[in-house]
């Protein structure tokens, strides 16, 4: 059995822990009334892991959504108890993705909340996705699994909360691809959110993260392993591709700045260069180590289809082309954060999201937060990431 | 400089001086005067008297009063949103801050105001034309690095504007360079020449001078004089307001 590492986090028995957690499962939309799709097509049933912490109040109205970036899942406080029986060594180490600011007297507090957060659909931690069994074959869905897209993410959840017999929520929280559906929800269901705090998102992906997917999803589709997707009977899968995917998906996470800060131009445990094609640099090793946990904990398949959600993602459809129109559309209060040194989601563009709210005569507040942490600082700033959305709640 | 020096200067000083000043100048005796080079000229440790409940400036009990119940506020420079506070709990407007620093900020938002962390001198690209009621912009004009940019788009967002800035031909900074040729050191002007945020100082006759070339309108003015607000006084106020407060329309 592998030992538990509490060390740099909040143990299960501390009193700022939300403590062992266990994911709920939901079978929705069954096969007489499936999701229908954005892009086309019908899923159903479909199975929702999610989990919960603190307690629902009696008039259903401290319900806190987070919505969880690209490669997280439902867990998001607090230590899993089943991590070793489903064989998520990942969570042994580390507890929920977002723990620093979900827990008793934490920003997003339990105490007064009931925090709600689902894996999407497309993902790999439970809910209905590529490496499911496709009823109809009876076989893992692979490439025929639907193309879903961030709109139906948001509808599964929703389904979810009417499962739960919530209407409405006191707020939706989200960061990166998580912020999306944060926005998307203010979007399609203005009349359920009360508050809707974006963080290191905007509107839509530009060119260049467009750009950082299209690679991403090449080295997966190009490796041998991958066999067109069937590779869950079929040996190991396109792994070096996820890794490679993954390991780019990392740099872009941070910044110049905290690159060099984190491992300037440093030999790997040596003084003098090999003059080879090993690991030499200390980023090579810190990247090739990402890859290879990933690979243990991911589906290519998954990565696949995520990734595409996050491209074809653009808020603007809901104003037909027009942003301003799209946004009119809200009657949340919104709060939107970006980074300084972002440049996935870079804060001019967070910033016209937040005018185009403005333009639209809808109050909202944008903080610019200074950091060198790149895309990753809206989960590493916790300081200032707690403290704007602790104002925002209360 | 010893004080007899010192002393001999001030004694002969007002006639020279005023030979060059705005008649108002008049105004002023020779203990006004000597007064001033023993400290009055400098900062007042307490500035309390100049607040409104809550921590806010002198102006903001004027605009606070002035400001129709329900408009739409954007409050450009808002600080930590006392001034916007008021309004949205006092008169129900709609208001939006624009602020730049960071622990304001997150102080707006602790005090539930709307605010978005932003640079002026980027403009107010995004805010279509006359969005709202009435922009405010307290105290700020003058650390912009394009001032005239940011009051053009001040008066395409808003329908009106109240803005407020220190008077540098107030009497006491005239006398503060002419006597001690320094940078003058006020109330208003509190900050040494290397740390000073305010890069484009003007008077009340500039602005007066500006708005007439620029198709706008001062259609009400407030000056801060004695530490006491008061109506503008056109003809006199360029050498007597400390700091004014004007409301400008477009032309």
């Amino acid at each position: 059995m592998m030992k538990r590492d509490f060390e740099n986090h909040h143990p299960p028995h501390s009193p700022k822990s939300v403590g062992w957690t266990q994911a709920q499962s939901v079978e929705l939309f069954g096969a007489e009334t499936p999701l229908v799709l954005e892009a086309g097509g019908v899923l159903g049933p479909v199975t929702v892991e999610f989990e919960t912490y603190g307690h629902l109040a009696p008039a259903k109205d401290n319900v806190v959504m987070v919505t969880h970036p690209l490669s997280a899942d439902a867990h998001v406080a607090g230590w899993d108890t089943e991590a070793e029986q489903r064989g998520w060594d990942f969570r042994y180490r580390k507890p929920g993705w977002w723990d620093t600011v979900i827990g008793p007297g934490k920003a997003i507090d339990t105490r007064q909340f009931f925090v709600v957060c689902a894996n999407v659909l497309g993902s790999c931690y439970g809910t209905t996705g590529p490496a499911s069994i496709d009823p109809a074959t009876a076989k893992p869905y692979g490439l025929t699994f639907p193309i879903v897209t961030v709109g139906d993410w948001v509808r599964v959840q929703a389904a979810l909360l009417d499962h739960l017999g919530i209407q409405c929520l006191h707020a939706v929280i989200g960061g990166s691809l998580g912020g999306q559906q944060a926005l998307e929800w203010a979007l399609a269901y203005p009349e359920r959110v009360s508050r809707c705090a974006i963080l290191a998102a905007s509107a839509r992906l530009s060119a260049t993260g467009l750009g950082f997917n299209a690679v991403g999803r090449h080295t997966i589709m190009t490796d041998p392993g991958f066999l067109g997707g069937n590779y869950y009977d079929h040996g190991p899968g396109p792994t070096n591709g996820l890794a490679a995917a993954r390991m780019l998906a990392h740099i872009t996470y941070l910044s110049d700045d905290a690159m060099h800060a984190k491992f300037g131009r440093r030999l790997q445990g040596k003084t003098k260069p090999d003059f080879g094609f090993d690991i030499e640099y200390e980023v090579e090793s810190y990247l090739s180590h990402q890859g290879k946990t990933f690979i243990r904990r991911f589906d290519a398949n998954s990565y696949l289809y995520i990734t595409r959600a996050m491209d074809y993602y653009d808020a603007a459809d809901w104003g037909d082309g027009d942003l301003v129109q799209a946004c009119s559309r809200i009657r949340a209060d919104v709060l939107l954060a970006s980074f300084s040194s972002d440049w996935l989601y870079p804060p001019e563009q967070v910033r016209s999201l937040a005018f185009a709210l403005a333009a639209c005569g809808q109050p909202a507040s944008y903080a610019d937060i200074h950091s060198r942490y790149g895309h990753d600082a809206f989960l590493v700033e916790t300081e200032q990431v707690s403290r704007m959305l602790r104002a925002f709640l209360n | 400089m010893t004080d007899s020096v010192r002393q001999s200067i001030v004694d002969r000083l007002p006639a020279e001086l005023l030979a060059r000043a705005d008649e108002a100048l008049a105004h002023f005796t020779c203990d006004d005067l000597r007064q001033l080079v023993e400290g009055e000229l400098h900062p007042a440790r307490d500035q309390s008297h100049r607040r409104v409940a809550g921590g806010g400036r002198w102006q903001d009990e004027i605009i606070l009063h002035a400001i129709p119940p329900g408009a739409t506020v954007l409050d450009l420079g808002c600080g930590c949103g006392t001034l916007l506070g008021h309004l949205i709990r006092e008169k129900g407007v709609r208001g939006q801050g624009v602020e730049i620093d960071p622990e304001a900020v997150i102080a707006c938002l602790e005090n539930g105001i709307p605010v978005f962390q932003a640079d002026l001198d980027q403009g107010l690209a995004g805010f279509p034309d006359q969005a709202v009621d009435v922009v405010i912009l307290e105290e700020t004009i003058q650390t912009l690095r394009q001032p005239t940019q940011l009051l053009t788009e001040v008066l395409r967002v808003g329908r009106e504007a109240w803005i407020s800035f220190p008077n540098y031909a107030c009497w006491k900074v005239r006398l503060s360079l002419a006597l001690e040729g320094k940078m003058p050191l006020t109330e208003e002007l509190p900050y040494r020449w290397y740390n000073t945020p305010n890069i484009h100082l003007l008077t009340l006759r500039d602005f007066r001078m500006w708005a007439s070339e620029n198709g706008v309108r001062i259609a009400e003015g407030h000056a801060l004089v004695g530490n006491t607000a008061r109506p503008l006084d056109q003809e006199q106020d360029n050498l007597l307001a400390e700091e004014v407060l004007l409301r400008i329309v477009p032309e």
